[in-house]
């Protein structure tokens, strides 16, 4: 059954752009969940609203305008974070607001939503063009190779930067590297999940892998098997079930999230319990 | 002996409150200085000046080149301040964390040039390690932490960790370690352990090494020179000097209490 199902051309390219998002989400997410960057992804995804509301008014290939747009809103962020006073979550909040105001006010300026925008909000990963699923691909294998380069930098950033700083790393530049590869990450990734559960995917699988207590090789193999498990997983049940694919990939993430803290606390307990014991006898 | 580090009238302010006042230090190459002073006494202002993280008036000279000139050196320093803030669920071992001090061979080459043209001996145990993995294994080993090499960093003890940066700094050969207060909250047993990896490391590898602490039986048994300051330096020279000038002693001990005082 499964492999009459993989016979239709619309899940081959599901399939194949949600493992290459998988991939990237989960890689990227891991430095973006350890530099408190979690809702980083609901920001640039509402600029990014507003980025393809110009490009279908335009009639410009929206994700090109969401790519410059969330570009432009990511340095703006890493801008506002290093410039002023403003905390890091009241950055991604103006910067939120300011992309999803753009959005609205071009989306009532040309008569109310269209189909294409309601796909960018919540998703379709099984209806992706051939050029969507091209771009997504290529665009996911340019930022794995960028990272597998620079991850040890980013590592070293991430868990210090004034440590990093006094290495020798040019932790500027890296900064601004990390936010254009984490803004193209969230464009990439919209066709999946959609604008409003793009955080899911970036944060979830990776906080799962953390709680399992490895190293950062494992965690981040870790965090890339959840993923790419969830998409698996969504993309088939959507299919037989007739879901939204986004919605069922999230809440796939969010239970093997639970399996995980139960586990954990499951050994605790039984950690507990045995060392009652041999305090007792 | 060559000089490795020199700072000539340093002043450091914020706003009208002066933090370091005046301080001149030399460190001759192979010393192991102890910087003593109270709590609030510009120690650590001042190794944070000497990293280029915090802007002075005077003169910072750091293996003999000037202020201008020193900044791409500054990775050939060490520095363990008195507590590394990190992500305690972060997902690094002991290893990964160590790793992050390995500096690549270009840059290495770099610093060789620049540091020859001035005449240092540049003693490089681990950059002669072919494998990076090799690098790692023998750094935890100078520190004591070869069996926790697979721990993620955030379940080790504060002594443990601080050795763990120690061996983050040595991976890349450094010329000087600067340690800030690195035992602070450690227990005893940890703190004796501490302080003969850092007396192996300045006398096998010939590491120089500025190390600030309160404990003064530990800078008069580890230390040969001694810097003694509270905002301003009221005495810098051999260890045997420091310890046998009771007026000194009897200043430094009261000016201890003050602070001590004021701080409760």
């Amino acid at each position: 059954m499964v492999i009459e199902v993989l016979a239709h051309g619309f899940m081959q390219k599901a399939l194949l752009a949600g493992i290459a998002v998988a991939i990237v989400c989960s890689f990227m997410g891991t430095f973006l969940v350890l530099r408190r960057y979690a809702l980083f992804g609901d920001g640039i995804a509402h600029v990014a609203f507003g980025g393809i509301s110009i490009g279908l008014i335009m009639g410009v290939f929206p994700l090109w305008t969401a790519f410059v747009a969330a570009i432009l809103g990511g340095l703006g962020l890493q801008k506002l974070r290093s410039n002023t006073k403003i905390s890091g979550d009241a950055a991604v909040a103006i910067v939120l607001v300011s992309g999803l105001a753009v959005g609205v006010l071009l989306v009532s300026a040309s008569g109310g939503f269209s189909v294409d925008l309601f796909s960018f909000l919540f998703g379709n990963i099984l209806l992706i063009s051939d050029e969507d699923m091209i771009l997504i691909v290529a665009v996911s294998a340019g930022i794995i190779g960028t990272l597998l380069v620079l991850h040890k930098q980013f590592l070293h950033l991430t868990f210090n930067e004034e440590q990093a700083k006094i290495s020798g790393l040019n932790v500027t530049l890296l900064n601004y590297v990390f936010v254009v590869l984490a803004a193209i990450t969230v464009v990439t990734s919209m066709r999946l999940v959609g604008i409003l559960l793009i955080s899911a995917l970036i944060v979830i699988p990776n906080i799962s892998a953390i709680m399992l207590g490895k190293g950062f090789k494992k965690t981040v193999g870790t965090a890339i098997l959840f993923s790419v498990l969830s998409v698996v997983i969504g993309i088939f049940f959507s299919y037989y079930f007739d879901l939204a694919p986004s919605g069922t990939i999230v809440l796939i993430a969010v239970a093997i999230l639970l399996i995980v803290l139960t586990m954990k606390s499951t050994r605790f307990v039984r950690k507990k319990q045995s060392q009652t014991m041999s305090d007792a006898s | 002996m060559t000089r490795i580090l020199q700072t000539e009238n340093v002043t450091i302010r914020y706003g009208d409150h002066v933090a370091v006042d005046d301080i001149s230090v030399n460190v001759a190459e192979g010393d192991l200085l102890g910087i003593v002073g109270p709590n609030g006494a510009g120690k650590s202002t001042l190794f944070r000046a000497i990293l280029g993280l915090q802007p002075y008036d005077g003169t910072i000279r750091l293996f003999d080149y000037g202020p201008d000139k020193y900044g791409p050196l500054i990775p050939l320093v060490g520095y363990v301040p008195q507590k590394i803030q990190f992500e305690q669920n972060f997902p690094a071992t002991v290893s990964d964390v160590v790793s992050m001090g390995i500096i690549s061979e270009k840059k290495t080459a770099e610093w060789e040039k620049l540091i020859k043209e001035r005449g240092y001996h540049w003693n490089r145990v681990y950059g002669k390690m072919d494998r990076k993995e090799d690098r790692i294994v023998e750094a935890l080993k100078i520190t004591g932490l070869e069996r926790l090499k697979d721990r993620r960093i955030g379940e080790l003890s504060s002594g443990e960790q601080q050795r763990v940066f120690i061996a983050k700094s040595l991976v890349k050969d450094p010329l000087l370690l600067i340690l800030d207060e690195p035992v602070t909250s450690v227990d005893v047993e940890s703190q004796t352990r501490f302080y003969n990896v850092i007396k192996k490391i300045n006398e096998d590898n010939k590491i120089t090494i500025i190390w600030s602490s309160h404990d003064l039986d530990a800078i008069e048994k580890y230390a040969n020179k001694v810097a003694c300051m509270n905002r301003n330096l009221f005495f810098h020279g051999d260890k045997d000097h420091f310890f046998a000038d009771e007026k000194i002693l009897k200043t430094y001990t009261e000016a201890t209490m003050q602070m001590h005082m004021h701080d409760h």
